[in-house]
């Protein structure tokens, strides 16, 4: 038996000796191994995107960027109406309808008539040709006039950054998909069970 | 202050100013001071974060007008 490793190092405190004192040093130095396993680990980002509107788009983009520019390991599983998300031609809209939270409001014009919400029924919002189109213009317009990035950039910065952008299998197949709608830097094609795996040691886990 | 580099964030909003931010401290050297102006005031606060979060140092921040001013050491 090697009598050496037994040995204390002398940088530490002496053990304590009493059970009161034995606690304490233990709760402490539980507290400096966890922090330090914390730190080699790094911190993770885990956010599932179920939808595949634009003002649902922003928050999976904008976090899991973000959580990149510090140095997070972040990943996006994108899946149902959230693969929508991936494909090489983004078309993605906004719509008011079912959204009656969502304020109308002019992204140009004086500054008095920007401030005012337009109330459209839901009568019009939902009847009235090509009305998604014209609201999906004009929050583009808005989004542009207030320097938030468009969620092409943010997804090309995605990209740039390594956020793992993850696919749901089981919804190319139930929405008669074909992969090659999608962009190529789909780091992987997987279901349920590998994302579990994925996500299960995320510090932070959303779903969008 | 002296700044080795300058970023102009201005009409930048969230997240973009931290985004560029990181970028451009990646191709700076360690020690190096990156400045930053932005007009978005949620920078401010982001800023911090930022800073805390990936060891770099704000050495010091003012606002002059509708601009904000953050100075960065990359560590």
């Amino acid at each position: 038996m090697n009598i050496a490793k037994l040995q204390i190092p002398e940088s530490r405190p002496p053990m304590p000796t009493d059970l009161a004192g034995m606690e304490a040093w233990f709760d402490k130095r539980l507290e400096e191994k966890l922090a330090e396993r914390q730190t080699a680990k790094g911190r993770s980002l885990a956010i599932i995107a179920t939808k595949g509107t634009m003002d649902m788009a922003y928050p999976p983009f904008i976090l899991a960027t973000t959580a990149a520019a510090l140095g997070w390991k972040a990943s996006i599983f994108f899946t149902f109406y959230g693969l929508e998300l991936l494909k090489k031609n983004l078309d993605i809209k906004v719509s008011p309808l079912g959204n009656p939270a969502m304020p109308m409001k002019m992204p140009f014009g004086p500054e008095w008539l920007r401030h005012f919400n337009v109330p459209i029924p839901n009568a019009i919002a939902g009847n009235l040709p090509g009305f998604e189109s014209f609201a999906t213009a004009m929050m583009e317009r808005t989004v542009n006039a207030k320097g938030v990035p468009s969620i092409k950039e943010l997804r090309d910065i995605c990209i740039e950054t390594d956020v793992r952008l993850l696919a749901c299998q089981m919804t190319v197949d139930l929405f008669s998909y074909r992969q090659d709608e999608f962009i190529p830097e789909i780091a992987e094609w997987i279901g349920a069970t590998s994302y579990l795996a994925e996500a299960q040691d995320a510090d932070v886990c959303l779903f969008v | 202050m002296e700044a080795n580099q300058t970023l102009d964030a201005r009409g930048m909003n969230c997240p973009l100013p931290i985004l560029r931010t990181k970028k451009t401290l990646n191709a700076m050297q360690a020690g190096d001071t990156l400045k930053v102006v932005s007009t978005d005031p949620g920078s401010v606060k982001d800023m911090v974060a930022f800073c805390q979060q990936t060891g770099n140092t704000l050495l010091d921040s003012a606002q002059s007008g509708g601009d904000f001013e953050f100075f960065i050491r990359k560590n």
